[in-house]
């Protein structure tokens, strides 16, 4: 062959093995539980500790703390895997990816060393707080406060909409330091170890899916949080939580590829059996084009997903336009595909006899976390226009 | 004393992808299909692991296979073992058991080890006569069928708890020997993701049939001694019958339906 050629653009014998062999522990051990995970809402403490003992929990963190050191490519497989069989167990991996990527991003040698042996083995759980009562979209206009108080900072303040928060041992909180400085440069990133005095879980929330995954509003008062704790440097805060949203979006848009799978798989399966007017209804090619449209976008979706790993990884100069963008059609496509499922199910698709209605509720929190899809409209928009500012 | 360890794997396509085809000479599609590790061959590998937790030692993985047998083998590393060897040469397309008894055989004595290791048989050509061969062209102990397996490495035997009709009996061989192992000796593990990237850097070492000294007119595909004369597919599977219900009622149902036939 002459002329140019491509490389890498096929997934790795490694990466196709370490694929294959969440798939079949998610098949096996992960989706039997999914439904009694979510009628019960409870957080899966099993399923953590699969993870944990499977090293799947290690896939983020570098080889010389306990970890795999795999690439953002390499954890959207195994995000995509997990939850073709269960979101809320898939969640378990993403946020302790998500949480961990401000100290990656910015934390020192020292706190490396100290945070992640524990969260690569899985001992401890991380959560990401970012997200207050008045800051949810307008992320910048939260209200938390550290102060700085001899070798301390004393924290004040409530975090809402936050996933594992309740069963967290390490919390990455963001938090005003100079309430005087430019909008982008109040704010600064902490690792606040919990429990702690002043630290409470107020409460958790009652949601339409993702229901044994707990999302907590986690109250600070003058909870003390030793300087050695703060991420990089005071005012750093805003960067490290964008850099870590380029990040972790594609992980988001794995995750709703594979509920986009988990579902088609379902429906090309009922679709194989069920009869009606005496034919298999994956005879009527009404049901055949709603199958091959499924199979069609959720695979467009899963390409692009790789595709916007990659170029984070990379470190492309356009990744936060990549990332929205994987985020918003892979989000959208498992809303879709989820709805055609139960579609194709009919009124046994409505019903909990199939995990349909579940993987359409589930769906719907792609399109919402991690910025919702508006917002990834305004930053695709933004790298297309300019910033407004 | 450390173990030694050979398990024999085969490549074979994936049950679960139910994607097996035939080529136009009857014979299995190998390219058709993508290939895992013998179901029952993982049980094999599953004990030996344990044997060398348990006593330290070695398990190196034997296949005869297409090159694309190494992607498969990756699998058995990642699991655990230690090393494979992989005989692979064009030749040997279309090798029928004979051949394969003969090559794996030779393969073996180009080995070092204690125990060999067969699954009960392969789940695409069904066979299971390839360890009892082996075991007779090198003269080695056979322990078929085991539920168990317990090597004393210091005296140099091992005891097999051999499954039969009424319970198990126990057999005492000297070692080498080889052992035909069944689902009883416990499920297989997942490979963890650690061994999976630890896999990349084990060795594979790659054999022809000139490596192993044997020409390609006594075994492989142009020296097989049994032909494909012909295909069937299977009948059809009936009708099913899905009985929904508590454990209770799905027991009467499945009596009654027994009872309707004089079954019971």
């Amino acid at each position: 062959m002459t002329g140019p050629r491509s490389i890498g653009y096929r997934l790795t014998e490694e990466q196709v093995l370490l694929r294959d062999t969440i798939r079949q522990l998610a098949f096996e051990q992960i989706a039997p539980r999914a439904a009694e995970i979510d009628r019960s809402g409870e957080f899966p403490e099993d399923i953590r500790q699969l993870l944990a003992s499977q090293d799947v929990l290690a896939l983020p963190y570098p080889a010389e703390h306990g970890g795999l050191g795999a690439d953002l490519l390499t954890q959207c497989l195994a995000i995509e895997a997990i939850a073709h069989a269960c979101v809320t167990s898939s969640l378990i991996l993403s946020v302790q990816a998500l949480a961990s990527l401000p100290l990656l991003l910015g934390g020192s040698k020292e706190q490396h060393a100290r945070f992640f042996p524990n969260l690569a083995s899985g001992k401890t759980l991380a959560a990401f707080a970012l997200t207050e009562p008045e800051a949810g979209s307008d992320a910048a206009a939260l209200r938390t406060r550290a102060v700085r108080d001899g070798d301390d900072y004393r924290v004040t303040g409530t975090k809402r909409f936050i996933t594992n928060g309740s069963v967290a041992g390490l919390i990455t909180v963001f938090a005003v330091t100079n309430p005087d400085a430019k909008r982008h440069q109040r704010i600064s990133a902490f690792a606040v170890e919990v429990p702690a005095e002043g630290f409470k879980v107020a409460r958790l929330e009652h949601k339409l899916g993702i229901r044994g995954s707990p999302t907590a509003e986690l109250t600070f008062d003058e909870v003390r949080v030793p300087a050695a704790n703060l991420i990089g440097a005071e005012g750093d805060g805003w960067k490290l939580a964008l850099a870590t949203l380029d990040r972790s979006r594609p992980g988001i848009a794995a995750q709703a590829v594979g509920i986009a799978q988990g579902a088609l798989d379902v429906a090309a399966q009922y679709a194989r059996e069920r009869k009606q007017f005496g034919q298999r209804i994956g005879e009527f090619q009404m049901i055949q084009a709603m199958l091959a449209d499924m199979d069609a976008r959720t695979e467009a979706a899963r390409q692009l997903t790789y595709k916007a790993a990659t170029e984070v990884e990379a470190g492309a100069h356009d990744g936060t336009r990549w990332a929205s963008v994987a985020k918003l059609i892979a989000g959208d496509t498992a809303m879709a595909v989820t709805t055609d499922a139960v579609q194709v199910l009919g009124g046994y698709g409505y019903t909990d006899d199939y995990p349909v209605e579940r993987m359409m509720r589930d769906a719907k929190i792609t399109q919402l976390y991690e910025g919702t899809q508006q917002i990834q409209r305004l930053v695709i928009a933004r790298a297309l226009l300019g910033k407004a500012e | 004393m450390p173990l030694r360890i050979v398990v024999l794997t085969k490549p074979v396509p994936d049950p679960a992808a139910a994607a097996e085809r035939l080529g136009a000479d009857g014979r299995l599609d190998r390219a058709a299909s993508p290939a895992v590790i013998n179901g029952n061959d993982e049980y094999t590998l599953e004990a030996s692991l344990k044997l060398v937790e348990a006593h330290g030692g070695e398990v190196t993985l034997l296949s005869m296979a297409p090159p694309s047998g190494l992607e498969t083998m990756r699998k058995g590393l990642a699991m655990g073992a230690h090393r494979g060897v992989l005989v692979t040469d064009p030749a040997l397309a279309g090798s029928d058991q004979g051949s394969t008894i003969q090559v794996l055989a030779a393969a073996l004595r180009g080995l070092e080890y204690d125990l060999v290791l067969a699954g009960f048989d392969t789940s695409d050509g069904v066979g299971g006569v390839v360890g009892a061969a082996i075991a007779s062209l090198l003269k080695l102990p056979y322990l078929s069928s085991a539920a168990k397996i317990e090597p004393d490495p210091d005296a140099g035997t091992v005891r097999v708890r051999r499954i039969s009709p009424t319970g198990f009996d126990l057999l005492e061989a000297p070692m080498p020997a080889l052992i035909v192992g069944t689902q009883l000796l416990g499920e297989p593990r997942y490979p963890s993701l650690k061994g999976i990237m630890a896999a990349r850097s084990k060795e594979v070492v790659t054999k022809s049939l000139a490596d192993l000294e044997l020409d390609a007119k006594v075994v492989g595909g142009a020296a097989s001694r049994s032909k494909v004369t012909g295909t069937t597919k299977p009948p059809a599977r009936g009708a099913t019958t899905v009985v929904r219900g508590t454990p209770e009622e799905g027991a009467k149902a499945i009596a009654d339906l027994l009872a309707s036939r004089r079954l019971i």
